[in-house]
């Protein structure tokens, strides 16, 4: 047994740290002041493999598997959450259609997500009325003939503004709940989608946030993802990879809290010595690392039985509700032991204590994964 | 990254699995009761190669590797947390420190018999005032030609009641402080060696502890474990392997209230229905899972680590101080889906809970984990 990445994971995750430490974090301030999507930063991603970390190398990806883009996702999220998540999406995207797509789909659209020629993949699921019960969601897909039109609405679209390509899912059988969902692969610039409201988020807000309005939206029978009425069972597939990279990305913000506390607890003095030596912060530091690595232990078991093909629901689910719950007491504890400084934007903790709020929330709520949890718990074995 | 368990990992894991099962679950609750030293489980438990699991054969151990270890740990806990204890503390307390610092010739007269479970070890460190801070204890040691003679006293020792050779750890230069600390292989029966009787416990009461008192006891030079002045280092050393068989130990407690909390609540109806119908048992018991889970890959990552020879003591107090925390967490909430009938002997629940508070208390209390993790962490 042993929890030490391969040569090539610890590649990879070397890529990633670079690059996040030269090229994102500089600027990352900036682009969460100003609500700035990071486009001059994708092309560098997608030449690095980053956009495709487990996408097989024939259609452009890396092909360096689950742990391999768990160790990239900490790295890029440990400089900014909302770099990270962009990357995510895409990287979700991208498996998603080299799983369930066509030879063509693959052909057509994994090539330029996994170079940046696209900005970034989107994953159209929740709507206005339909979040974690997505099985409401009332977005229609009418059949005419070899097309397809699409009416309805969605939104909390992760960059579906600038995605070159979004899968939506809609309902084409309204009376056959989740068996009458299906997928559709959505181009940029299609007639009767328009890009709706740009939410004004309270963190990762360097990450586009949109609302798409599908008004007779028509597109061909070939830009359906898998069959009809295959959509659900494909979303919730999505997201159980997607969960686990939602827990690396909170394993990162851990790690950047943790690794902000350590340099100024060192610094800052109070009653006549640096304040790390006052038990009071050094055993919230103590915590800090620890909940860390019980998170990242955890995202890297689920990405293992990813990788081997292994079932990995339960512990997918495990691994994003322990990682953004111990992530939301991590950041606390960073602006804690800031003091006041932590609450200005001074110091970087108060960006991750805004970012880190969004990891309970997406792809997923903690409830929605305890009741996944639980689920399988109380299944009769 | 790899971490399936291994053939024999899973072969370990289904035989303690087993015994737990068959052997040590019947009969825990009685011994918990009684304050009963479980006499032939442990026989058996020696049979199977449990009482020196990482010790290698040719010092009449098992020879298989600490995340067996940790596994065998957790499997046996399960079943009976005091019986655990007494496994961990001869396994990581006394075996591991004469297998790392012994002698040939100690090994050979104090480890093989230890390690094939036919004698019993115990750690003697802590006192009446010096638990956490090891260097401030008072037992001496004096040399006095091929002998050194102890005097003082040693408290809350595990296995101290049944134990045939204790490790003792005392001053042999008080003016150089933790520094001036040596351990030395005391056989129990040597003169001046007297036992207090057993400590009245909240829980793990299979598993006896006792202060014991040094009276003028000479043991023969050559029962000193190491050089003079390396007491210290061996008792943080052998407490950095221990915190993993305890850990192990938390988390088998954990795991036992889990699952009897799980079947309760499939039985269990309120309101019409089985209570694990209910959001708010369900996300309970999602909790517990969860945080079983974390806990248990923070122990195999210590003990893989020590398996592959390389410093762990973050590691494994990390695994410590989560997985002990966690096993109070996760036994209060199994008394809370039981509800009242958790709260009386008919059910297991309540002795797991009183099992589990012990976890963070031995081998290092939470506080002392996070002064080990925290000077970790904000080295330079």
């Amino acid at each position: 047994m042993t929890f030490e990445p391969s040569e090539l994971q610890r590649a990879v995750q070397e890529t990633a740290r670079r690059f996040a430490r030269e090229k994102i974090a500089p600027v990352a301030a900036e682009n969460d002041r100003a609500g700035r999507f990071p486009l001059d930063l994708v092309r560098g991603l997608g030449e690095l493999g980053l956009l495709a970390v487990n996408v097989p190398e024939a259609y452009g990806g890396s092909g360096a598997g689950a742990v391999a883009y768990v160790l990239a996702i900490m790295e890029l999220a440990a400089a900014d959450c909302a770099t990270a998540v962009t990357v995510a999406v895409t990287n979700m995207v991208g498996e998603t259609i080299a799983r369930f797509g066509s030879d063509a789909q693959r052909r057509r659209y994994l090539p330029p997500l996994a170079s940046g020629d696209f900005p970034a993949g989107a994953f159209g699921l929740s709507e206005p009325q339909a979040g974690s019960d997505a099985a409401a969601m009332r977005t229609r897909a009418v059949r005419r003939g070899d097309r397809w039109i699409l009416d309805g609405e969605k939104q909390w679209i992760t960059s579906g503004d600038v995605a070159g390509v979004i899968i939506v899912w809609a309902k084409t059988d309204p009376d056959a709940g989740t068996r009458g969902v299906t997928a559709f692969l959505v181009e940029r610039g299609t007639p009767g989608l328009a890009v709706g409201r740009h939410e004004e988020k309270m963190g990762i807000r360097a990450s586009s946030t949109v609302s798409l309005a599908f008004d007779g939206c028509e597109i061909s029978d070939a830009q359906r993802l898998g069959e009809v009425g295959e959509g659900f069972r494909m979303a919730l597939a999505a997201l159980e990879g997607g969960r686990i990279g939602i827990a690396a990305q909170a394993t990162g913000a851990i790690r950047a809290a943790l690794d902000a506390c350590r340099r100024y607890a060192k610094e800052r003095r109070a009653f006549g010595r640096p304040i790390a030596e006052h038990q009071a912060i050094a055993f919230m530091i103590a915590d800090m690392a620890t909940d860390h690595e019980a998170a990242r232990l955890m995202a890297l078991r689920a990405a293992a039985l990813k990788e081997a093909g292994a079932p990995f629901t339960r512990e997918a689910a495990m691994a994003k509700l322990l990682a953004s719950e111990a992530a939301q007491r991590a950041v606390s504890r960073a602006v804690q032991i800031h003091g006041g400084y932590g609450y200005t934007s001074e110091f970087p903790v108060e960006t991750l204590f805004r970012d880190a709020r969004a990891q309970t929330i997406y792809e997923g709520t903690s409830e929605i994964q305890r009741l996944v949890i639980a689920r399988e718990l109380l299944r009769d074995r | 990254m790899d971490i399936q368990l291994t053939e024999e990992q899973r072969q370990v894991r289904d035989l303690c699995r087993e015994f737990a099962e068959k052997e040590l679950k019947p009969n825990a609750r009685r011994w918990d009761a009684d304050h009963v030293f479980p006499r032939e489980a442990v026989r058996q438990l020696a049979e199977m190669g449990l009482m020196g699991v990482a010790i290698p054969p040719e010092w009449g151990g098992a020879g298989m590797d600490n995340v067996s270890y940790a596994i065998a740990m957790e499997e046996i806990s399960v079943g009976c947390a005091g019986t655990g204890v007494i496994m961990s503390v001869n396994n990581s307390l006394y075996c591991d420190p004469l297998l790392k610092f012994g002698t040939e010739g100690q090994k050979k007269e104090l480890l093989v018999p230890f390690a094939k479970g036919e004698r019993l070890g115990c750690f003697a460190l802590t006192e009446p005032m010096s638990g956490s801070d090891a260097a401030e204890m008072r037992t001496v040691a004096a040399r006095r030609g091929e002998e050194y003679v102890l005097d003082g006293s040693k408290n809350f020792i595990t296995n101290g009641p049944q134990a045939d050779v204790a490790l003792v750890f005392a001053m042999t230069d008080k003016a150089k402080k933790h520094k001036g600390i040596s351990a030395f292989l005391v056989p129990t029966d040597a003169n001046g060696f007297i036992r207090g009787k057993p400590d009245e416990k909240v829980g793990i009461r299979a598993s006896g502890s006792c202060t014991v008192f040094f009276e003028g006891c000479a043991i023969p030079a050559r029962h000193r474990l190491g050089e003079e002045g390396d007491g210290f280092k061996i008792a943080m050393s052998t407490l950095d392997g221990g915190r993993i068989g305890i850990a192990a130990q938390a988390l088998g407690i954990a795991r036992a209230a889990f699952e009897e909390a799980r079947a309760y609540a499939k039985e269990r109806k309120a309101f019409g229905q089985p209570i694990s119908s209910f959001q708010a048992i369900q996300f309970m018991l999602a909790d517990m899972a969860t945080e079983i889970d974390a806990a248990r890959l923070l122990v195999w990552r210590a003990a893989s680590m020590k398996d592959q020879g390389v410093r762990h003591s973050a590691e494994s107090a990390m695994a410590k101080l989560y997985a002990s925390e966690m096993s109070e967490r996760v036994t209060s909430k199994a008394i809370q889906i039981h509800g009242g009938y958790g709260y009386v002997k008919e059910y297991d629940v309540e002795r797991h809970w009183r099992d589990s508070r012990i976890t963070e208390i031995y081998e290092g209390t939470s506080e002392i984990q996070r002064l080990v993790i925290s000077s970790s962490v904000l080295k330079d």
